[in-house]
């Protein structure tokens, strides 16, 4: 018993160490960048991918394998320096979501560019020559390689420890962290800096990829799988804090260790079930500290003008097409028309709190996939009609955004962000891993309309009502006080305050609104497939949501409904036509966050302003 | 009295911010918070407003207790405030602003229904013209000069008929002339309306020019209080303020 419980926790350090490889790059990027790099996870697979194609054409012996994982690591940090030249150097003025929006572009190239590169299937890479073998603890056979990695991590940190506090360039990089306008005021030349640090990060990143081609086969899911979890290490130790994320990883890898022992059913929730209680009891991370606000230079956020009689007759027009066109169409436009009218009101209720609330959510799939669930469950369990299943989708998803959102609306910025997609990240595990009460990964079928809506042409009219009228209600609600009072909360929460605003309440009443919306959007959603799976709740749907937000600008009232617009009739044609859309929503994405900034509704609100 | 204090402290670490001050404001009075730099000027100004609460002490306002409430608490029992950097809301109208204070006097935030812009703007008018900005009503907050701003912030100060008007260095990053207009308005707003106000200032002029009393605090301790010709005379505050010289070698 005692030999087992040690070999797990060995290799829960080992985990721990290649975990720790992947977040202080993360993390020291954020420090002194401030940008969240989704991307990280992508350069981490690159390593992966990289260092099987050198060592498996190397010459074998110590010189490949070993010479092959330094170069796969240089490389990626190079590859890095290209994305920070290219892209990120052009908007570290822009606002976070932006940037963030522009690394999950990248993601999306790069995962396609490896499908081209290496094929769709698992690559096996040999293992490390010198460390073949295993010991014996306790009577046990433990693998050497895992030893070897237990090492890696903390003589990373101290690394990186001598280089951050031995070297003028590491003083200048602690330094950046604190405070970032205030080295630029000292005339140290950023751009150099920024490039470094980005480099050095990469390497890191190429490295932790690199390293697991003894453990574990080489895949085109690696990238998100690991960012995930580097996210979730990076916030529980507090962004831009090395000894944090070691300690985060070391917690979170040991729990894992040791959580397969004692809750098989919960590991894939652990890590995010820790994330969610750290960030409620340190708002900041384990060693983090609150962001300097000495130079807020927050951007002015623009007013939102009432719709020009232009806009107010294309909204028109369109609606009008939306009720008269259908019935001409097929099944398939039909489909996706339908389609189309339930991610506006996705897109608009996730608007609600990112726009005038000024809260980003990562985990906004959540509510959609309650929505989804509290429908298909109450046809499931008690055979509930689908009127009912219609009630009961926005209840269910209300009643998770109360919850969680009571938590979610006290943090702000990037670990506001992280707590709502730990949050959705917990609902997705658990709608994956609970199989008795959900189906688990084989969702549940047969969720399909009452029959006076079983055609396509008369559900699509229903989708067309319920998503229009909700999501009138919340542009209603916009130019309401409640929506002022939002925006109060978000524009001067001092001023707010001040004039007897609890913007707790109003946050919070507000999550709860677009919990609401977004139940709506997918329990519609549930009975337009006939079906509810887990992925209605995954991270790629909260990104969805997100793209659509930001695709249409997320600093208009409009934005959502035009980004919506795009951003699914863009996939759909895609898909459609291209085996590699993602590299070409990729290349979209980056156009549009370098010319288009200010997203499609921004942009022709401009052009009309010049006019 | 409108504002009483009794034996506020306060205390960071080891360091004692504001130890034993007391003070009261009458209606109509202005009262003015001075010190230099370091003296406990914004911490004592701080506990009053609710965003500190004190280690010991009370604060009362027309003879409730409103020691250690949430600032919005204070607000609702009648206490406008104006900040030293100004804080309004920069994606809404001069107008809009005002109106949020008179929305959420009324309570109404919670309403989702009928649009901000059918509002009846005639007392947000009514306040934006007493401070002499409802010509510029329509602009968005955050493209108006400072001087124009800090009398926004005035208007909406008001806006809750406040007993009390607590105005953290209301004159700070204006132009000279400005300074002198705004005090004006502002004491003579105060004395109209049996307004008690209480203010922190670096610029003498305002001080000895506006305040009806002033009370003078060197490291957290009060040391002076009394009409401002009184504690020009004081010793104590010509020393604080003037020093013996002994800093700048001048023995």
């Amino acid at each position: 018993m005692l030999e087992n419980l040690l070999v797990q926790g060995l290799s829960g350090l080992a985990s721990a160490s290649s975990l720790f490889l992947v977040a202080s790059g993360l993390t020291v990027i954020f420090g002194v960048t401030r940008i969240v790099n989704f991307a990280h996870g992508s350069l981490y697979m690159l390593g992966a991918y990289l260092a099987w194609t050198l060592v498996t054409s190397l010459p074998r012996g110590h010189l490949g394998f070993w010479g092959g994982v330094a170069m796969a690591a240089l490389i990626v940090g190079c590859v890095g320096v290209l994305i920070e030249v290219l892209l990120l150097r052009r908007i570290y003025k822009a606002p976070e979501l932006f940037q963030l929006l522009a690394t999950f572009g990248v993601v999306l190239i790069v995962q396609d560019l490896a499908l081209l590169s290496w094929g769709p299937q698992d690559l096996l890479g040999p293992r490390a020559p010198g460390l073949r073998g295993a010991t014996e603890i306790l009577g046990i056979r433990f693998p050497l390689y895992e030893l070897f990695l237990i090492c890696v991590g903390p003589v990373v940190l101290a690394l990186l420890w001598l280089l951050f506090n031995r070297t003028r360039w590491g003083t200048l990089v602690r330094a950046a962290t604190a405070d970032r306008e205030m080295v630029g005021a000292l005339g140290v030349n950023q751009r150099m800096l920024f490039t470094t640090v980005f480099f050095l990060g990469s390497v890191l990143a190429g490295l932790g990829g690199a390293l697991q081609i003894p453990r574990e086969s080489v895949n085109l899911q690696m990238d998100l799988a690991v960012i995930s979890e580097a996210f979730v290490v990076v916030v529980v130790g507090g962004l831009g804090s090395l000894p944090g994320a070691f300690l985060a990883a070391l917690l979170i890898g040991e729990l894992q260790a040791f959580g397969i022992l004692i809750f098989p059913r919960i590991t894939l929730v652990l890590a995010f079930l820790v994330m969610a209680v750290v960030l409620v009891i340190r708002p900041h991370g384990l060693l983090g500290r609150a962001p300097s606000t000495a130079h807020g230079a927050t951007a002015i956020e623009p007013p939102y003008p009432p719709p020009s009689p232009w806009v107010r007759r294309i909204g028109a027009a369109a609606l009008a097409l939306a009720v008269i066109v259908p019935p001409f169409l097929g099944d398939y436009a039909l489909i996706v028309f339908t389609e189309i009218a339930i991610m506006v009101l996705f897109a608009a209720s996730l608007h609600f709190i990112m726009g005038p609330g000024g809260m980003a959510s990562f985990g906004h799939a959540a509510y959609f996939g309650f929505g989804a669930y509290g429908a298909a469950l109450l046809l499931r369990h008690f055979g509930a009609p689908m009127e009912m299943g219609l009630l009961a989708a926005p209840f269910a998803a209300g009643l998770g955004g109360f919850v969680f959102g009571f938590f979610c609306v006290r943090l702000s910025g990037v670990y506001a962000a992280m707590l709502t997609l730990a949050f959705a990240q917990i609902a997705w595990s658990t709608a994956f891993q609970w199989v008795e009460l959900t189906g688990g990964d084989n969702g549940i079928l047969g969720v399909w309309p009452s029959p006076w809506a079983q055609s396509k042409l008369a559900y699509y009219y229903l989708a067309l009502t319920l998503c229009a009228a909700a999501t009138l209600l919340l542009r209603r609600a916009i130019f309401a006080p409640f929506g002022y009072a939002l925006r109060a909360g978000r524009d001067s929460p001092l001023r707010a305050e001040a004039i007897g605003i609890d913007g707790f309440r109003i946050r919070w009443f507000a999550f709860v609104l677009a919990a609401v919306a977004a139940g709506i959007a997918g329990g519609l959603f549930a009975y337009a497939k006939g079906s509810v799976f887990p992925t209605y709740m995954s991270i790629s749907r909260s990104v969805d949501a997100l793209l659509m937000v930001l695709l249409g600008g997320v600093r208009t009232v409009s934005g959502p409904i035009l980004g919506a617009l795009a951003y699914t009739w863009l996939h759909e044609q895609l898909m459609r036509a291209f085996d590699l859309w993602r590299l070409f929503l990729g290349t979209i994405i980056l156009a549009l966050v370098l010319f288009f900034p200010q997203g499609l509704a921004g942009a022709l609100q401009r052009g009309e302003r010049r006019s | 009295m409108t504002l009483e204090v009794r034996d506020l402290h306060k205390s960071f670490g080891g360091v004692r911010a504001v130890s034993g001050v007391s003070l009261s404001v009458a209606a109509g009075e202005l009262l003015a918070l001075i010190g230099p730099n370091g003296a406990g000027k914004s911490t004592c100004f701080n506990m009053l407003n609710g965003q500190l609460r004190p280690d010991r002490g009370s604060v009362r306002l027309r003879g409730q207790e409103i020691t250690g409430l949430a600032p919005r608490r204070i607000w609702r029992m009648g206490v406008g405030r104006t900040f030293q950097i100004t804080a309004t809301f920069a994606s809404m109208s001069v107008l809009e602003n005002v109106q949020m204070a008179l929305l959420s006097h009324a309570r109404r935030l919670f309403h989702i229904w009928n649009p901000v812009a059918k509002e009846d703007p005639s007392r947000a008018l009514a306040l934006l013209d007493r401070v002499g900005m409802s010509a510029q009503a329509a602009r968005p907050c955050g493209v108006l000069a400072y001087g124009d701003l800090k009398r926004v912030e005035l208007a909406i100060a008001l806006a809750n008929d406040p007993a009390l008007l607590l105005m953290d260095e209301p004159t700070a990053g204006m132009a000279p002339a400005e300074r002198v207009a705004l005090m004006e308005l502002t004491a003579h707003i105060a004395r109209e309306g049996g307004i008690a106000v209480l203010f922190t200032e670096h610029d003498m002029d305002v001080v000895f020019a506006h305040a009806d009393r002033l009370l003078v605090l060197d490291r957290g301790r009060p040391i002076a209080e009394g009409i401002p010709s009184e504690v020009r005379r004081d010793p104590r505050v010509r020393e604080v303020y003037l020093g013996t010289g002994a800093t700048h070698g001048y023995t």
